[in-house]
Formats: C-alpha cells, structure tokens, sequence
C-alpha cells in the first residue's frame, strides 16, 4: 500500500536494494527542495500532502500574526537601548496588506510627534527602524539580536544614533520619510521578510544614504534571509557594519556600493 | 478623447475616456483599486460593462490607451496592426465580438487568421465582458504550435516547464530536482532555472551543466537560465551554450525600462540566439514572463486597468516569436491579485488574451503566502486551464520553489492533469521518456529501478 507505507522508500513499485537504500532518496541529500518524495498513482502521498499543509499553515500564521511591539521595546531597553514607537497610515493587517503605499508613509500623528522628537535629538548619523512587515516573528526573534552587535560596532566606529524606531505595518520605503525627517544622514530598515514555507521568521535590512522622497529600491542596499538557518543575526550585524561604514565613506548606497570580501550566502538546512 | 455614459435603471453612469470606462468594466481586483482606477460600485462596473460592450473595436484603433507619442508599445501596436486581417470584425462593437467569438463557425484557422488584426486592448475589452467559461471555451479552440528541440502545443498535449531552482545555484542541488522532475515526465517545455545570482560566470556554469545533461541522455528538450537579457547576451558571446533567451517584459515602455529592456534590445537578443541555429525542429527562441501589475508596481501604468496593460505586454512577446509565454499569475501578491478568486479570474484572462493575439500561452499557476490562496485554488485554475488549452505549466519539486519563496505547481500536478485530461508530453519529449523506461504509453509512470540510468547520474 503506497499511501500507508512507513518505510521513506520512494520507489514503492521498486522496492530497495540488498544494501535497503532507495538510489532516488539520495536525491534529497543534494536539496532543500521537495524532491524524491514518492507518489501514490502519480499524485502526493498522504505524508507529503500534510507535511506542505502544515507548512503553508506555518507561513501563513506568521503573516497574519499580531506584532508584539512592546516586547521588542523591552528587549532593547534591556539591552541599554532607547525606543521610540510610531504608527504608518495603514491601519490594520488587511489594509497593510493590500495598500502598499500606506505603509510607506507615517500617520499625521506619528509623523507630528516625529517632528518635535527631532528637534531635541538633533543632528544624528543613523536611524535603525524595525517593522513587523510580512512577518512580525521575524522582527520578534532576530532584530534585537542584529541590532545590538550592529550598534556597538557602529558606535564603536564613532556614529551616533537615534533612538531605535518602532513602527508596525511598514514597508521598506518608509524609511525615506522617517530618514528627512529627522535629517538622518542613514537609515536602516528591519522588517519581516514574505515568509515562504520553510522561512517563515525571515528578516530582512535595507538601507538608504541621504533618505529621501525621491530614493527607490536602486538606492538601497538590502541584506536577506536573516535568521539561525539563514544568514544568522550575528552574522548579519557584521555585514551590515561593514557596509554601512563603506557606505559613509563613498557617500553612495545602492548599486553603486559594492558588496565585496563579504560572508556568502548561507547553505541551506538539508531536508529533514 | 471620448466619453461614453450609459443609463442603468434610473441611474446614469458618466465615463470620461476609454481608458476609465476599460478600467471600471474590469472584474475587480485589488491592484485596480489600488491603482485608483476600479469601479466605485459593483453597479459601476456591470454599468461600464454594458456601455463598453456598444464600443465599436474600431474605437480602439482611433484612441490609444497609451499615448502613441510617449510609448514605443502603443507605436508597436498600431504600426503593425493588419487591417486586412481585422476585415471580418470590423464592423463589430466588443460585445458583438464575444458573441462572434463564441460562434461555432469561429474555429481555430478562423482566431489563427484573426490574430494580427487584433490589438491587445481589443483583446482585453472582451475578456472583461466574458464569462470564465467564455474564456475557457474560446481559448480552447486556438492551439499556438511552436518548436526548438520538440514541438510544443499541439492539441491533447500539455508541457511543462522543469523550474528546479536553489536558493545558492547549487549544480549538485539544482541537478537533483531535474533528474527528480524529468522522472516524473516534466521538462519538455523548458529546463528554466531562476539563478539566484544574476551573474555572467553563474549564468555560464548552469549553461553549460544544463547542456551537458541535455546531450548526454539526448532530451528533446531545451533549456534556460533567467537572468537578465544582458546577462544571458554576455554569456552568449563567451561561447556559452544558450538555446532560449529570457525575459520578463511588461505594457508600456516605461515599465519595460524599469526591467532594463526594450524592443531593440529584445529584437538585438533574437537575432544573437538564432544566429547559433541550437533548435532542431524549430527556430522559436525567446522565452518571456509576464504577470498583471508589474506596470503599477514599476509607476508606470499611465491610469491604465491593469488587466488591459497585461494584454499591450503580449504585443511585445508577438513581435519576437517566442518558444515560450507565461503569464506568473499569482507571484506579484495580494495587492494586485488579493485572492484565490482574483488569482483564477486573472490566470484565465491572460491564458485567452495571449491566445488570441496568437501566443504559445503558458501559466505559472501560483501564490504567494500572504495572498489569500491556497494549493486547493491551485488544482482550480491548474485544472480549468488544462481544459482551456494551456500550452505548459510549472513543474516545481513539491510545489515549493525554495529559492523564490512561493508555491507554483508540482511534478506531481503535473502528471494529474495529464491523467484527468488524457494530455501526453510534447511527442519528441513522449518518445523520450519511453525510450528511457520513464513513462508507458504517454501515461503512466514506471517504476523506476535502482539502476536507472537519471538517478544513478544525480547520486554521481
């Protein structure tokens, strides 16, 4: 019976050999993907078909989840960092969802109180935003941890920072008016990546030199996949620093910033 | 510009160009809203679509959506438009056109012979008065044949596009999920990677690995890596063995240039792969994605319903003959596509549209997780465009494309359609896939042995 058979055996007409090794099995070894997963007739087995549901159900309960903005200023208050939360102008998770361009801009409160913040924290060269984005676990588990290396190095290289920016329901270009507002000479956006099914806690870092109305994505540098299996957080502070400071130095962020001598991309966690 | 007003029960409706009264007869979908050009009411919209259904075609040859002056698609469109191809609908409004359409007589040497008489906005003003069953019908009965290494298309054949990407090019990785999907009978649309790098040695080494394996076990079948045209230009001229070009291209020249093309590069990157002579049965040699939204997504939609701008996209494929159209229908997200209802009603759409003006129609039948969609959504539109005539679908190891984060359709799907329907491989690639004990009789999959000659190659 292939659909309850409780042997990995993909070939279920074609049982294994003297050794009880399945040649097509060996596959998945090469991959992350979802190969060599045996059929029932032609289609999916029974375990198959339940392991994606549950991993489409995975990513979609981390799009959905609520953001727990307080426990993320608590974090970095722990960590000796001073918070400031804003709100965008999409007002929900549905709206955020299906009006970008809400979430690219500050409501008229936040961006009032932002303006009188500024004033009293003056000239600054970075402003660090987290966002929940597509996936609020993301920002929960990982940005604190990029965040807090990142800041002692940067610091350490004398750049002064404002307090971290909290603000639900961003998208990456809200930066850019965050960023004029506040004269940052640099701003650094975390936010949760769109989940895919085996990464639904991926954040993701975009940063802007000089933000303004007029920058687009060309005018950014975005490093990805943050998190243990990725790009780990610590790992992703390091490369953020170096190009960060590289950035500073040639006054340029973008595709005219190179991104050279850095860590490669992560290898992926085998099939489990 | 012209304004049209119709009169629904005691309300009249005002609509001030063709390009409103095009985008407020659009069955709705988040990214017209968005874009701020939908229809305010659900009334609006049949109100719209009664009053573009009295448009004479011919209107849409004296007003382009698209000013003429500013983009070098709209000028595509009309200096190329076959007025004596047009002859028999000439005198038709567009509702007068779906009803010609759905006609018995209207077979598929009748649409063949239409095609270049149509314009893209033609095209896409009768999709917004058609059923999904309309659309579905008539589609069916225009078959786009179009051949490299095998012949794609033909009627009571479904290809597939082998899509076995790695979130690092991995050649080991990568070469695992094509020996996985050619043993499920997949990949004799393509063998496409997306590289995850979009660099000329990247792009060069996947070439060359794909080549390799396409000579050794002599697959029918052609392959592509879809990077950048430039990319895949640079590598063409260090010698690497490209037999499709790609390229993603959407509605307007503007859009076009945010994706880095235009037509004089496209024609520049045709001429350079044809210039090889790589196909054996045929000379189709461009390969081209497409998708609702990505003008808007790029500022670059001109007020334009994003459905309409789909269809001018089409205009540019036509142009260069290609292999290989698919429209990605669900990867762009819910701001353009909000749901499974949104995603199928586009997916049909574009199948038709791109049939009519004569195109070897493909669709990537996907979603992405923050999409209001699931994998049931899928089996929906996967199912309902096998019955429309789809030229080829995706084939992506478990549905789950690990490099591009979204889910498209399996091997596994694959072959469930071609059970459900009685649909066989391209027939070069059928006989292939007999020769080497991996399929009997077009239609079912063999078991196969430890010492299969693919899966002794993958654990190599």
């Amino acid at each position: 019976m292939e659909t309850t058979d409780p042997t990995p055996a993909v070939n279920a007409d074609a049982p294994a050999g003297p050794d009880g090794r399945d040649p097509w099995l060996e596959l998945a070894g090469f991959t992350s993907a979802r190969v060599a997963l045996g059929r029932a007739g032609g289609s999916l087995r029974t375990g198959s078909l339940l392991d994606f549901r549950l991993a489409h159900a995975r990513a979609r309960d981390a799009v959905q989840s609520a953001f727990n903005a307080g426990g993320l200023e608590r974090d970095l208050k722990r960590h000796g960092l001073a918070s400031c939360s804003l709100a965008t102008s999409a007002s929900d998770r549905r709206t955020f969802l299906i009006r970008p361009d809400l979430g690219r801009r500050l409501d008229d409160a936040s961006r009032q109180r932002l303006q009188e913040l500024a004033t009293g924290w003056g000239h600054r060269d970075l402003a660090i935003l987290v966002s929940d984005g597509l996936a609020a676990q993301a920002a929960e588990r990982h940005a604190v941890a990029a965040i807090v290396p990142l800041v002692e190095e940067l610091q350490g290289a004398g750049w002064s920072l404002f307090p971290i920016l909290i603000v639900p329901y961003g998208r990456v270009k809200l930066q850019d008016e965050v960023g004029r507002l506040l004269g940052a000479r640099h701003t650094l956006m975390l936010l949760g990546e769109r989940p895919g099914l085996g990464s639904p806690d991926s954040l993701g870092a975009y940063f802007t030199f000089e933000p303004r109305a007029d920058r687009t994505d060309a005018d950014r540098n975005c490093v990805s996949n943050i998190r243990p299996e990725g790009l780990p957080p610590a790992a992703a502070a390091r490369k953020l620093a170096q190009l960060l400071v590289e950035s500073a130095r040639l006054g340029v962020s973008g595709v005219a910033l190179k991104d050279t001598g850095l860590p490669k991309p992560p290898k992926p966690a085998a099939l489990g | 510009m012209s304004h049209w007003s119709c009169t629904v029960g005691a309300h009249s409706h005002h609509f001030g160009s063709l390009r409103e009264l095009m985008a407020k007869a659009t069955p709705r979908r988040s990214g017209d809203e968005l874009a701020g050009v939908a229809a305010a009411s659900a009334e609006e919209r049949v109100a719209a679509q009664q009053c573009l259904a009295d448009v004479p075609l011919r209107q849409f040859l004296q007003e382009p959506l698209v000013p003429y002056e500013d983009d070098e698609i709209t000028r595509l469109i009309v200096d190329t438009h076959d007025a004596p191809a047009f002859a028999p609908v000439e005198g038709l409004t567009v509702g007068g056109f779906r009803d010609w359409l759905l006609r018995y007589e209207t077979d598929g040497g009748v649409l063949a012979a239409l095609g270049p008489g149509l314009t893209p906005e033609m095209v896409a003003a009768v999709a917004k008065l058609m059923s999904n069953q309309d659309l579905i019908l008539v589609a069916q009965k225009r078959r786009v044949v179009t051949a490299f290494r095998c012949t794609l298309g033909l009627p009571g054949r479904l290809a597939v596009r082998l899509q076995p990407n790695h979130p690092t090019d991995d050649p080991k990785g990568i070469a695992a999920a094509i020996l996985d999907g050619l043993l499920y009978g997949c990949g004799d649309a393509v063998i496409g990677i997306n590289p995850a790098t979009d660099s000329v040695p990247a792009v060069e080494t996947l070439l060359r690995m794909l080549d390799e394996l396409i000579r050794k076990y002599e697959i029918p079948t052609q392959s592509c890596v879809l990077a950048h045209v430039t990319t895949q230009l640079q590598a063409l001229r260090h010698g690497a063995p490209v037999d499709l070009i790609f390229q993603s291209i959407a509605g307007t020249e503007a859009a076009n240039k945010s994706f880095g093309v235009t037509l004089a590069l496209l024609a520049e990157a045709q001429a350079a792969a044809l210039a090889l002579g790589r196909g054996t049965v045929g000379r189709n040699v461009m390969y081209f994605e497409t998708g609702q939204g990505s003008a808007l997504s790029a500022g670059a939609h001109h007020g334009v319903d994003q459905q309409t701008l789909e269809a001018r996209a089409y205009a540019v494929a036509r142009r260069f003959d290609p292999l290989l159209v698919n429209t990605v229908v669900g990867f762009i997200g819910p701001e353009y596509l909000y749901d499974g209802k949104q995603i199928i009603r586009a997916g049909l759409e574009d199948h038709f549209c791109g049939k009519l003006l004569g195109l070897p129609m493909g669709v990537d039948v996907c979603y992405t997780n923050h999409a209001e969609a699931d994998q049931d959504d899928m089996d929906t539109l996967l199912t309902l465009l096998g019955v429309a005539g789809c030229n080829y679908i995706m084939g992506v190891p478990g549905a789950d494309d690990i490099m591009l984060g979204y889910q498209s359709t399996s091997f596994h799907d694959s072959h469930y359609l071609r059970q459900v329907l009685g649909l066989r491989p391209a027939p070069e690639f059928e006989a292939w896939l007999e020769k080497m004990r991996i399929v009997s009789d077009g239609r079912r999959l063999l078991p196969v042995g430890r010492g299969h000659a693919l899966l002794a190659h993958g654990n190599d």
